[in-house]
């Protein structure tokens, strides 16, 4: 991470006693950071522990009783059906949606980025869904799907072809959540890669030109290298985006058809929060959630700072 | 949400100054612009076809919907609208969601901007481990810390109070280091001056620091207005009463009632998204640039 690495040298000389430059600090910065303080430590960080503490633990549904299990969630995760159908949901979902958003997503920042009358509008549409809640795109999406009433299965009948069976069966519910996401997710891709494509210095283009390059060419050897780095930005976000997706998954499919389209997300809550009530257990998919989330974290802060360092 | 990541994006070390850069630009031919057209309206179309038909459907008036669905409006009527709002507070709700998002939003700002104005330019122990610490807290997921964070905000008494919502909102992590990294680019000297001049650190911060802040302030807050309005998974686990939900919850409760009555939906969806479309319309540049810098979402 370029913040990293980038932090100012506020070490005071280290010699003891060198001259009037002593290490004095600002006492304001207490009061500066008090709040910031405070909450990520109260809201975060000591929830984050608590997870693991809880995921050792059965807590009461009602009474909210602790009964301490040392690692018995982590073996039941281990047999639960139900868990790996979530896990393996998950990746399926990462493996289908983010190679996927990211093709759609730079073959629009392409396009976007070339002259082309309209293309405000056309940047403002594909940004818009972004902006909507995950709630409102499952709640459209659950319109679109319908099987009976819904807006795709009414087209499809209107230009003859067979409906799609979105809710009851489930590789079309499956398909039906990447679609969703696909709409929502292209234009963060496309954000990244335009950022990108703007820093690309228009020269290469040209003397590649000069040199008789194809659009496909120049695209090949000089666009897709520079944008490296946004690349890996945006694999490691959408990778990320993928093990905590909930919302939408929760509001279009809820899991089903059965547990056809359960994530961890909506595992982890359903088993916390659902009727069962199993927060111990609940604690237990969310502490694996973590453990996703950390280990990309850590890749692209390592690759960042060594990006950093030769650059 | 999602770890938030800054870009110093595509440091490009291509040594392309060699060339002059002759201006033989080739010339486009008509038909690549044509193609482009084409694709660039095809794309426009099918991005816009959800929420087309979340208009359409909203002010269509009908209760339900046989097979044959039209992606034209047929005839123009807030039927909809007031089967809804007879129905459910949803005026309340609304009023909820912009209760508590103005209050966390304004909450998150303030917090983010003292924090990354100390890490930016106070000097005082252990600033580096803890601002590794913050950044570090931006990545954990909400389903992560769900259970301890619902027993924590039960303790301190603060559920049925929108508090239960607003204050753990607030501990918005992204926000500080937006604002340490804005601020850092702020030039010392310019405070160095004003401590000779006897200014202590807030002083410097209220009448230097945050008056060059303005693009920041609404990245800032825009990103945070845009977070608290959507954001559904806490709420739904905080605000048990109907009397409090906010726009997300409520529509996610509709859901359950009208399985079928898609123009009510389609009204209530309209409801819920249409301030932050209008938001982002006026604002495009800064979500956008917020969205770029720290990949929420």
């Amino acid at each position: 991470m370029t913040a990293v690495s980038a932090l100012p040298a506020t070490s005071s000389p280290a010699g003891g006693g060198s001259r009037r430059r002593r290490p004095r600090w600002d006492r304001s910065a207490i009061a500066f950071l008090a709040p910031a303080l405070v909450l990520s430590i109260g809201f975060l960080i000591i929830p984050m522990v608590a997870a693991f503490v809880y995921s050792t633990a059965k807590i009461a549904p009602l009474s909210g009783k602790i009964t301490w299990l040392g690692l018995e969630n982590y073996a039941t995760m281990f047999d639960d059906p139900v868990f790996y159908r979530s896990l393996l949901n998950t990746a399926l979902f990462m493996v289908i949606t983010v190679p996927l958003s990211m093709a759609v997503g730079l073959a629009l920042a392409v396009l976007m980025n070339s002259v082309l009358p309209g293309r405000k509008v056309v940047r403002t549409i594909i940004y818009l869904p972004l902006v909507i809640s995950g709630v409102a795109v499952g709640l459209i999406g659950t319109f679109l799907f319908n099987e009976t009433i819904g807006v795709f299965n009414g087209l499809a009948t209107s230009l003859g072809l067979p409906n799609a069976s979105w809710q009851s069966s489930g590789i079309p519910a499956f398909a039906s959540l990447v679609l969703i996401t696909l709409w929502i997710r292209v234009g963060f891709t496309m954000i990244i890669y335009l950022a990108g494509l703007q820093a690309v210095p228009q020269e290469l283009y040209e003397s590649a030109s000069v040199e008789g390059a194809s659009g496909w060419q120049s695209f090949r050897f000089i666009t897709f290298p520079l944008l490296g780095p946004s690349t890996f930005f945006l694999l490691i976000m959408n990778v990320i985006y993928s093990f905590q997706v909930f919302d939408t998954v929760f509001v279009l499919t809820n899991g089903g058809p059965g547990v056809a389209t359960e994530v961890l997300g909506t595992y982890a809550y359903k088993t916390a929060f659902g009727p069962a009530r199993d927060q111990g257990y609940g604690a237990a998919i969310g502490v694996v959630i973590f453990f996703l989330t950390l280990i990309f974290t850590i890749v692209q802060w390592r690759t960042n700072r060594n990006r950093d360092e030769t650059a | 949400m999602a770890i938030t990541a800054p870009r110093a994006l595509a440091p490009t070390r291509v040594d392309a100054d060699r060339s002059p850069a002759p201006p033989t630009r080739r010339r486009r031919s008509k038909v690549g612009l044509v193609v482009r057209i084409v694709l660039a309206a095809v794309t426009a179309v099918v991005m816009a076809f959800p929420l087309w038909i979340m208009l359409t459907t909203a002010f269509s008036g009908q209760q339900t919907f046989d097979a044959t669905v039209s992606v034209v409006p047929r005839e123009f009527s807030l039927d909809n609208f007031s089967r809804v709002l007879d129905a459910w507070p949803v005026g309340l709700w609304f009023g909820n969601s912009v209760v508590i998002t103005v209050i966390t939003t304004v909450l998150t700002v303030v917090v983010s901007v003292l924090a990354g104005y100390a890490f930016a330019k106070l000097v005082f122990p252990a600033k580096n481990v803890l601002f590794l610490v913050m950044l570090a807290t931006m990545m954990i997921p909400t389903q992560a810390i769900l259970v301890p964070q619902f027993r924590i905000v039960n303790g301190l008494g603060l559920i049925g109070t929108f508090w239960a919502v607003i204050i753990p909102g607030a501990a918005a992590t992204f926000g500080i280091f937006l604002a340490r990294q804005f601020m850092l680019a702020i030039p010392n000297e310019l405070m160095e001056a004003a401590k000779l001049d006897g200014a202590g650190s807030l002083r410097i911060f209220w009448s230097i620091v945050l008056p060059l802040c303005k693009p920041l302030l609404a990245v800032l807050t825009l990103l945070a207005l845009m977070y608290q309005w959507n954001d559904f998974l806490w709420p739904l686990i905080a605000l048990k009463d109907p009397d409090l939900y906010t726009l997300p919850i409520g529509l996610q409760f509709l859901q359950g009632q009208y399985q079928t009555d898609y123009g009510a939906l389609m009204a209530m969806t309209l409801i819920a998204v249409a301030p932050l479309v209008v938001l982002f319309l006026a604002f495009q540049r800064f979500f956008v640039q917020g969205l770029a810098t720290t990949g929420i979402r």
